[in-house]
């Protein structure tokens, strides 16, 4: 019996690996074995171009105490949770409005939502720069209004520019998720709310909100991962004021030479955004569970 | 008749489920046989062994004397109406009746005339370019039917065929089964939860429980002589009161609380002595009530306590005996039937040939 | 409750123009004469468009992206087809684990990705080419084929498969007549889509280039001429035209297999 029972098991997973395997070694060699020989690097030193492959933790110190790869971290990490909170904090009331007062347009209305999404991210956040430049578009548009009389330079290359155009540029990776979260809320649920005598709002506090907040953690954790590590905006839109810890890792890849302190700050950020994402979760884990 | 499918002691599990549990039994060539029970019990594993979607963890299946062991789905000589018809959304009706056909090297003439009488045996001539997503449910059942049957397998399987059909439709397409079995002389082997449909299209029945096959007769037998209480209470109503055995031998003198003393003959006893007792089983329409007057000795005293009307019958519960005991009677609202109010008290009697006995 | 939806309206109307302003500007500013980028604006002109015609670095970036794109997007589709497949109809250990890592590029930053990858590439003193890049777009856009081919994949009934089989049907012929047919809107969804990401993808192109520039990695070294942002703009107004068209196509087929599939359970 037990051995019979095993062989129907092992069949699924022999078929299941056949298929599986290719994508999965796949990824191994073009993921997993590249984050290794990252990690590896890290410990290493670059010397022009000689590698010393002696163990040491130097990179790691340098990352660490340096003040302006502090500066670098702390800034990303700021600039990417201030445009993920505003992020989250304008997709979802447009993310309830279609879920709730749509009706029959849900789709036409993420439609219009996902259209200018589709101009690649490159010449979306060039675009920012266009706008606010000191002879660009806002300015010109501004003068042109005489609301201002001569053009307004705080608009670019600092901190703020960057959130803004992240928080433009991310818009739909937090509207699907928060809205498909809302979706899924039966509608009889808010009707007994209701009949029980919630008003309105306590309905919010005390079904909707908890009930989407699978959906509010995803996007939030989604913006924020890939955000730490963006490249083109701050370089873009940042000036030096605004540059990331990705645009440092870059410097240090490639005009630097220093492709093992280029590692040690890639595997660190990796490090404190899975930290931050780990503790975010378990902080929220109550509302993750399957209801 | 020769046997043309064979479960013998057939076993399937599911992680520590056992689905299907030591089950044995016979099907005739040409006979309509259903696996009745309730949901989770076995009958669509069973079913789906004998197709070969799932194969046994012991046991054998023979289809024509043949096992079936080791044999696929795609070679096996037997065809499946699925419970959701399993329709091929991208086909139309003549594509997928024929989709079976590919591989039998047929000329364009033969399968077109094929496809054809498979239409016209189902009823749906004519219909061979509508697409597959403009048919109702009754026609995609249908279509399923053809596209079985167009391949003459030795045995249909039909996996609660009409479990997705409203009442009406099930009750047409009940009697169009049964007759298109009887014309196409296949052997059916029907998958219901439904104890009316069994009973009615059915040569032979066999009812499962928890794995295990508990009972397999013809639809007459299964009703008035279950051998357990729990096929007498799957199929039908019954009702139950406990009863003392006086005596033994070929007849039985059994006392009970509602009937008194009366006699039993061992044919209408199932299951193994244990002690002197014995559950008594009645049918609620072998019960007949009579008006408080009426004068003769055989009959019980009872009073009506609760009446459930169901148009062409009426549900009466009654109290009697010394523990107060309740018995379901149902009547026939024909010509001349009296009616009782709740309260009412009657006297009341049962046909003693209809009484069934369970050793407990 | 209808006042608060009326703010909500007004809200969602603004927030709409926002997400429209900068994507407005590109067909605005590359039809507008000027060749500085501001208002007000100078008079219509298609001078932008006509000089996208001789630019012959742009027409070689332009082949580089488009063999990226399709190479990319074909093994990636074959990929994900796998890892879906693999995943939506069989039950087996450590499915869940390898998924999610295969899934991890979906939000893992992409400069790790792409510095990782060149590390490796230099350490194997592999030159890098257009292959360089399809390696890495390929990783990038599989997760995006596996998300599109479960839900074509989850759409399709198992008993379809059964009922071929059970009319006689081999695996394969079952494949090719049942499983296929319903699954290639899906398919090309995949492939779209995939194409469309690629064609636009920046940092991972931006690093393992080498010298075969793509188009993003050509636009990205135009941004430091501002006498050439006019016919950038143009450039971006074409992509854009492209990319819209791509994906509707890609909409109007992945929405043809969840209809098509879903017909058999309405009743």
């Amino acid at each position: 019996m037990g051995g019979t029972l095993n062989f129907s098991i092992k069949t699924e997973t022999i078929k299941g690996w056949r298929l599986l395997s290719v994508p999965f070694i796949f990824s191994l060699l073009l993921l997993a074995a590249p984050l290794t020989m990252m990690f590896l690097l890290s410990f290493w030193t670059q010397d022009y171009l000689t590698l010393d492959k002696t163990f040491t933790l130097n990179n790691y110190i340098e990352a660490a105490t340096q003040p302006v790869y502090r500066l670098l971290f702390t800034r990303s990490l700021l600039i990417s949770l201030t445009a993920t909170f505003f992020t989250v904090a304008l997709a979802f009331p447009m993310a309830y409005f279609i879920s709730f007062h749509c009706g029959e347009r849900k789709a036409l209305w993420l439609f219009l939502i996902t259209i200018p999404f589709w101009t690649s991210y490159l010449i979306r956040m060039f675009l920012w720069k266009v706008i606010l430049g000191y002879n660009g578009v806002l300015n010109s548009f501004l003068l042109w209004l005489e609301m201002i009389t001569e053009p307004v330079t705080f608009l670019l290359y600092n901190a703020n520019a960057v959130v803004l155009a992240l928080t433009h540029g991310w818009a739909p990776f937090a509207i699907l998720p928060i809205f498909v979260s809302l979706e899924k809320i039966d509608r009889s649920l808010l009707e007994a709310s209701k009949d029980l005598g919630d008003s309105p709002i306590d309905q919010f506090f005390r079904i909707i909100l908890p009930l989407s907040a699978p959906g509010v953690i995803g996007a939030a954790l989604i913006i924020f991962i890939p955000t730490v590590g963006d490249y083109i905006t701050p370089k873009l839109v940042g000036g030096t004021d605004g540059l990331m810890i990705a645009n440092m890792i870059q410097v240090q890849f490639s005009k630097a030479n220093n492709a093992p302190l280029a590692a040690a700050l890639s595997m660190s950020s990796l490090m404190i955004v899975s930290f931050i994402s780990i503790v975010f979760v378990l902080f929220n884990k109550k509302y993750l569970r399957r209801y | 008749m020769s046997n043309q499918v064979e479960v013998q002691n057939v076993i399937k599990s599911f992680g520590s489920v056992k689905a299907v549990d030591g089950v044995s039994l016979e099907i005739s060539e040409g006979q309509f046989f259903s696996l009745l029970g309730p949901s989770g019990c076995g009958k669509t594993t069973l079913l789906r062994l004998i197709a070969g979607f799932e194969v046994p963890n012991s046991g054998n299946i023979l289809i024509d004397n043949k096992s079936m062991d080791g044999i696929a789905p795609n070679f096996r000589p037997t065809n499946m109406v699925f419970q959701n018809y399993a329709i091929f959304p991208h086909l139309n009706v003549e594509e997928n009746v024929s989709y079976g056909l590919r591989k039998k090297n047929l000329s364009k003439n033969e399968k077109s005339k094929m496809i054809n009488d498979s239409l016209d045996l189902v009823g749906l001539s004519g219909l061979n370019l509508r697409s597959s997503n403009a048919l109702s449910g009754g026609q995609k059942q249908r279509v399923a039917l053809a596209r079985a049957l167009i391949l003459k397998p030795k045995v249909l399987l039909l996996d609660e065929p009409l479990s997705a059909l409203d009442k009406k439709l099930r009750e047409q397409m009940q009697s169009e089964l049964r007759h298109l079995q009887r014309a196409v002389g296949i052997t059916f082997v029907l998958v219901t939860h439904d104890q009316e449909e069994a009973l009615t299209m059915s040569d032979k029945v066999a009812v499962m429980f928890d794995g295990k096959v508990e009972q397999i007769a013809s639809p007459r037998e299964l009703y008035e002589k279950p051998s357990t209480q729990r096929v007498a209470s799957f199929i039908g109503a019954m009702n139950f009161t406990n009863g003392k055995i006086l005596n033994s031998g070929k007849v039985l003198k059994i006392k009970s609380n509602i009937l008194g003393e009366f006699e039993l003959p061992m044919n209408q006893i199932s299951g193994k002595p244990t002690d002197e007792n014995i559950e008594i089983g009645i049918r609620p329409e072998r019960i007949k009530i009579n008006p408080v007057k009426t004068n003769s000795k055989d009959l019980i005293d009872g009073k009506i306590i609760d009446i459930s009307y169901f148009g062409e019958t009426t549900y009466y519960k009654l109290k009697c005996g010394e523990r107060s005991e309740t018995l379901n009677v149902s009547t026939q609202n024909s010509f001349g039937q009296m009616d009782y109010k709740i309260g009412e008290l009657v006297k009341f009697e049962v046909d003693n040939k209809s009484i069934v006995g369970f050793y407990s | 409750m209808s006042n608060s939806g009326k703010y909500l309206k007004i809200f969602a109307f603004s927030y709409l123009v926002f997400l429209y302003a900068p994507s407005l500007l590109l067909p605005i500013f590359s039809f507008n004469k000027s060749q500085v980028i501001a208002f007000p604006l100078t008079g219509f002109s298609f001078q932008w468009f006509e000089t996208l015609l001789y630019q012959d670095s742009l027409h070689q970036a332009l082949k580089n992206s488009l063999i990226v794109a399709i190479s990319s997007c074909i093994l990636a589709t074959i990929l994900g087809t796998l890892a879906s497949r693999a995943t939506t109809r069989y039950d087996f250990k450590g499915k869940q684990v390898s998924l999610t890592f295969i899934l991890a590029p979906l939000i893992l930053p992409e400069i790790i990705v792409g510095v990782s990858l060149l590390i490796v590439l230099i350490q194997l003193g592999i030159t890098l080419n257009v292959w360089s890049v399809i390696l890495g777009h390929t990783l990038l856009l599989t997760p995006f084929s596996i998300i599109i081919m479960n839900s074509a994949f989850n759409n399709l009934d198992i008993s379809l498969e059964e009922a071929s089989m059970d009319l006689g049907e081999n695996q394969f012929g079952t494949f090719y007549r049942v499983i296929l047919p319903l699954v290639l809107p899906g398919i090309i969804a995949s492939l779209l889509i995939g194409f469309t990401l690629s064609l636009d993808e920046f940092i991972i192109a931006f690093f393992l280039t080498g010298t075969d520039t793509t188009l993003p990695v050509y636009i990205w070294s135009q941004f430091r001429f501002p006498k050439k942002l006019p016919t950038t703009m143009a450039l971006g107004t074409i992509l854009l035209i492209v990319s819209l068209i791509l994906l509707s196509l890609s909409e109007y087929f992945r929405r043809r297999t969840s209809r098509s599939n879903n017909s058999i359970l309405e009743e």
